[in-house]
C-alpha cells in the first residue's frame, strides 16, 4: 500500500511571528522554517503504518519554494522513501495545492493520503478536504487514531465535545490532528541517509495547474495588547466594574 | 544510555561550531584540498540561530577568504559613516573626539554594520555548496579519544526524559569521527573546557577574562535612522571598577542594533548586566532613537576579553581550538569576527598541511598565527583591558591613550590578568546596592518579556543542562555572602531564588537559556556546569540580530 503525505514548510512553531512594518504580511526573512508540525504528525503516522507492514512505500511531495526541499529532507529522514518537490515562487493558496495534489494522485495513486489537518502559518484548514472533494475519495479529518483492515479505515476524530469514529472505504483522505502521535526526531545517522534517498522536481505547470492567487490580502496586523488587570476591593466593585465598564453582565 | 550502540561515520575533519571561525575553516578547507571530507555540527536549529554580536565587522579576513563576497550577496551592506564614542553622566554626553584619534583600533572606516546571524547564514550556503556536510540541530556533547589522540565527537542523545531515562521518542546520539576535530564553540565551550582539562592547555597562561554582552533588536521610525551611525558610550552608569558600556548601530531598514557589555570581573554583586542595559537607553543620548520604535528581538552571549596572554595553546593530538573559544576578540576595537574568521582559515592551512605530513598533531597551525596580522594586532592591544582592571576605567582610558599615542602599542611591558572572573565578587554585605528603575513597557522591559523575543525553546523533558555541582555550596556561598548573583547576571532569567524568607533554595528554569555562559564564568565556586542540551534547543535569533 501507497501513501502519499504532503508537507508545508513554515515559520518554525518557537518563532513569534513578526508582521512587516508595512503591514503586507509576515517577517519571513531570515526567520527559522520548518515542517507543519501537523505534517510531522502526518508522517509519523504513515511511518508508522510502514514499520506495522501496513504501508509498503511513502511519498512525500511540498508544494513551495527551492528551500522546501529541506522540509522533505526531513521527511525522508524520519522514514519516508523518496519525495516530490513542486517548486513555485508563489502563495500557495489550499485550492491550488490541492489541485496539484490531485494530479499528483492520479499519477501516483496511493491507497491513502494523510495531511497535517491545517498549516501553523496560515490555519486554512482547506486543503485536505478540497483535496477530498476534487477526487471523490472518502474524508476522515482532525484524526486522533487511525486504523487500517480490509481495505478501510477507522479513523478517531477529534470533533466538539467529543471523539466520531468513521469507517471510510480505501482510497481515502485523512488529517492529522495534534493528538495523533508524537513525531520521533530526524536523527542524525537517518538526515545522513536521507540525502541519499530520490527527489523529484517539478513545477507546478508540468502538472496543468495555475497558481494565480485567487484571494487577496487587504491587511495583517498584529493582535492588540491585553490591557493590564487591576485589582478589586470587594466583590460588589468587581460586579459593578464587571457591568458597567466591561459590560458582560 | 550506553546500551545502545551509537552509529559512526567517519570524516576526515569535524567542526563544532558554525559560527564565523569554523565555517571559515570549513570553507578554507575546501578551497585547500576539495577531496577532504569535511563535518560541521552546530548545536542551534539552524545555523545563525545563536549568533548574537553587535556588530560592525572589518572585512579584511573575509576579503582574503572570499574576495568576491561584495559580488555574491553578502549580507554586509551598510559601510560605517558616522562614529561616536561618548563619555556619559548621568544626564549628559559628551563626544570625546580625542579618543577617536589616540585610539586607531576605534576607527571604522570601511568596516560594516551587519547581523552576524545573517553573515552566518550566507557563509554557511557559501560552505554548503563547496560540498561541506553541515548538521544544524544537532550538539557535541561528548569529545572521543584514542591513545591520547582526539579522535572527533559524539553528539548527544536525543529524546532523553528530565529524569535522565530514555523516552518513547528517544534516539542515540553518533559518533563523529575525523583526523582532526576542529573546535569552533566561540566564547567558552562546553567541549573545549573539557579538552583545555585533558590537555592542559591553559598551563602557563593568564586566566580567561570575560564579558557579557546584552543585545536588542530595534525597527526605529525612519526619521530617526540614521545609517551607518556607530555610537559606543562608557562612563553612567558603571563605577569606576567595573568595564563595560553601550553600542548602538543603525543598519539596514530603519534597524537598530542596541546593546551593553560588561565586564565580568565586575565587583558588585548587586550589579545587573540587564538592568544596566535597560537604563541606559533611558539616557538623552540614547532615548530619542528609541521612541516610537518597536523592539524586534533580545539576546544575550559571553565574549573573550583576555586577549593575547590568555590565549591557551591552541592545538593537541587531533585538533585545535579556533575563534572565540580560544580567545581571538580584540578587545579594544570590540570585534572578533575578523580575528575568528583569520584563526579558522589559518587552522585550515595547518590541518591541510598536517593530512600532508601524516602529523597527529596540527602544530604549524600555532606557528601560522604567531606570523599572521592576527597575533600582531592582539599584541598591539594587549595592555589595555589589563589596564582597565588594574586601573579603572579612567585610569585605564588615560593608560590606553599613552600606549596607544606614545607608544603605538609596543611598551616593552605586559600587564596581566591577575584573577579569574568568578573571583572578583564582593560579598553583599559590602557591596552597594543598586536602585533599577522599573520598565516603562515602552523604551525599558522586564527580563521574561524580552526572553520572549529570543525564540528561545528547550524540549521541556529533558535533563537540566546547567549542572549545580552542589546544592549546600549554592546555600552556604552564593546566598549567605552573594545573595544569589546568578539570578542578577542571568539575562535570561534562569535563576531564581524561591522561598527567600524561610528556606532560600534556587531554582533553575533551564527552558529560558540562550546559552550565553556566563553562569559557568562568573559563579564564585565554578559551582555551575554549562552543557549542551538537547540539539536544536536555545535561542532561535532572527533576521537582523
Amino acid at each position: 500500500m501507497k501513501v502519499l503525505v504532503p508537507v508545508k514548510r513554515v515559520i518554525d512553531y518557537n518563532i513569534k511571528p513578526r508582521v512587516k512594518a508595512d503591514g503586507t504580511g509576515v517577517e519571513t526573512a531570515g526567520v527559522k522554517m520548518s515542517m507543519n508540525p501537523f505534517d510531522e504528525i502526518a508522517v509519523e503516522e504513515a511511518v508508522r503504518l510502514k514499520e506495522k507492514g501496513v504501508a509498503t512505500e511513502i511519498v512525500v511531495v511540498s508544494i513551495g519554494e527551492a528551500k522546501s526541499q529541506d522540509t522533505l529532507r526531513t521527511a525522508m529522514a524520519m522514514g519516508a522513501d523518496r519525495s516530490i518537490l513542486v517548486e513555485t515562487d508563489s502563495v500557495t493558496e489550499p485550492l491550488a495545492v490541492a489541485k496539484v495534489l490531485k494530479a499528483l494522485v492520479d499519477k501516483e495513486k496511493p491507497d491513502l493520503v494523510i495531511l497535517g489537518k491545517q498549516a501553523i502559518d496560515d490555519d486554512m484548514n482547506a486543503t485536505g478536504q478540497m483535496l477530498a472533494g476534487l477526487l471523490g475519495w472518502p474524508q476522515g479529518t482532525f484524526a486522533s487514531k487511525v486504523e487500517l483492515h480490509d481495505g478501510k479505515a477507522t479513523v478517531t476524530r477529534e470533533i466538539d465535545g467529543g471523539l466520531q469514529t468513521v469507517e471510510l472505504a480505501l482510497p481515502a483522505i485523512v488529517t492529522a490532528d495534534l493528538r495523533l502521535n508524537e513525531p520521533r526526531y530526524a536523527s542524525l545517522p537517518n538526515i545522513m541517509k536521507a540525502r541519499k534517498k530520490p527527489m523529484e522536481k517539478i513545477t507546478p505547470a508540468d502538472v496543468g495547474v495555475d497558481m494565480t492567487p485567487r484571494l487577496s490580502i487587504v491587511s495583517v496586523a498584529e493582535p492588540t495588547g491585553r490591557k493590564a488587570g487591576i485589582k478589586v476591593g470587594s466583590a460588589a466593585e468587581l460586579v459593578a466594574k464587571l457591568r458597567n465598564e466591561a459590560k458582560v453582565i | 544510555m550506553s546500551e545502545n550502540p551509537r552509529e559512526i561515520m567517519e570524516f576526515d575533519v569535524v567542526i563544532i561550531g558554525g559560527g564565523p571561525s569554523g565555517l571559515a575553516a570549513a570553507i578554507r578547507l575546501r578551497q585547500l584540498a576539495p577531496d577532504t571530507s569535511v563535518c560541521l555540527i552546530e548545536k542551534g536549529s539552524e545555523i545563525g540561530a545563536h549568533i548574537l554580536s553587535g556588530a560592525v565587522v572589518e572585512p579584511r579576513a573575509l576579503d582574503e577568504l572570499l574576495p568576491h563576497w561584495r559580488k555574491t550577496g553578502a549580507p554586509l551592506n551598510t559601510p560605517v559613516s558616522e562614529e561616536h564614542m561618548l563619555y556619559l553622566t548621568p544626564t549628559r554626553g559628551y563626544r570625546i573626539p580625542i579618543l577617536d584619534r589616540v585610539m586607531p583600533h576605534m576607527r571604522n572606516h570601511g568596516n560594516y554594520i551587519a547581523s552576524l546571524g545573517e553573515v552566518c547564514r550566507w557563509l554557511g550556503a557559501q560552505a554548503e555548496e563547496m560540498g561541506v556536510e553541515i548538521y544544524p540541530g544537532f550538539a557535541g556533547a561528548e569529545v572521543l579519544t584514542e591513545n591520547g589522540r582526539v579522535m572527533g565527537v559524539a553528539t548527544g542523545d536525543m529524546g532523553v526524559g528530565r529524569d535522565g531515562k530514555p523516552g518513547d521518542n528517544y534516539a542515540p546520539g553518533m559518533e563523529l569521527r575525523a583526523k582532526y576535530t576542529i573546535f569552533a564553540e566561540g566564547c567558552r565551550g562546553s567541549l573545549t573546557k573539557q579538552v583545555m582539562e585533558m590537555y592542559n592547555l591553559r598551563k602557563g597562561v593568564d586566566p580567561q577574562t570575560y564579558g557579557l554582552g546584552i543585545k536588542e533588536l530595534w525597527e526605529v521610525p525612519a526619521e530617526l535612522h540614521r545609517p551607518g551611525l556607530v555610537q559606543h558610550s562608557f562612563g553612567w552608569p558603571l563605577d569606576d571598577r567595573t568595564y563595560g558600556g553601550a553600542w548602538m548601530y543603525h543598519f539596514g531598514e530603519n534597524l537598530v542594533s542596541y546593546g551593553f557589555v560588561v565586564g565580568l570581573d565586575y565587583p558588585n554583586t548587586w550589579l545587573s548586566p540587564f538592568d544596566e542595559m535597560q537604563r541606559v537607553k533611558l539616557h538623552p543620548s540614547f532615548r530619542p532613537y528609541f521612541e516610537g520604535g518597536r523592539r524586534l528581538s533580545y539576546g544575550g552571549r559571553a565574549l573573550s576579553e583576555g586577549g593575547l596572554q590568555s590565549i591557551p595553546r591552541l592545538t593537541f593530538p587531533g585538533g585545535m581550538l579556533v575563534g572565540d573559544t580560544a580567545g581571538f576578540l580584540n578587545v579594544p576595537k570590540i570585534k572578533g569576527t575578523h580575528t575568528a574568521m583569520k584563526s579558522g582559515m589559518l587552522a585550515a592551512e595547518a590541518v591541510a598541511e598536517a593530512f600532508l605530513t601524516n602529523r597527529v598533531e596540527p602544530g604549524s597551525y600555532t606557528r601560522r598565527i604567531r606570523e599572521s596580522w592576527l597575533w600582531d594586532e592582539l599584541r598591539g592591544v594587549r595592555n589595555i583591558r589589563p589596564a582597565f582592571a588594574r586601573f579603572g576605567m579612567k585610569g585605564g582610558a588615560l593608560y590606553s591613550g599613552i600606549d596607544a599615542m606614545l607608544l603605538r602599542g609596543r611598551a616593552p611591558w605586559t600587564l596581566h590578568t591577575r584573577h579569574a572572573d568568578n573571583e572578583t565578587l564582593e560579598p553583599a554585605s559590602i557591596s552597594p546596592k543598586i536602585d533599577y528603575p522599573k520598565p516603562d513597557g515602552k523604551v525599558t522591559f522586564d527580563k521574561l518579556s524580552s526572553v520572549f523575543l529570543s525564540n528561545t525553546n528547550h524540549e521541556e523533558d529533558q535533563p537540566v543542562h546547567l549542572k549545580v555541582r552542589s546544592t549546600s555550596m549554592w546555600k552556604t556561598v552564593n546566598w549567605d555572602v552573594f545573595r544569589s548573583p546568578e539570578s542578577r547576571y542571568c539575562p535570561a532569567g534562569v535563576y531564581e531564588v524561591v522561598d527567600e524568607q524561610a528556606a532560600p533554595a534556587l531554582q533553575i528554569n533551564s527552558q529560558n537559556c540562550v546559552h550565553c555562559k556566563t553562569c559557568d564564568i562568573k559563579d564564585p565556586t565554578q559551582n555551575i556546569d554549562w552543557v549542551t542540551p538537547e540539539g536544536a534547543g536555545g535561542p532561535n535569533y532572527p533576521g537582523g540580530m
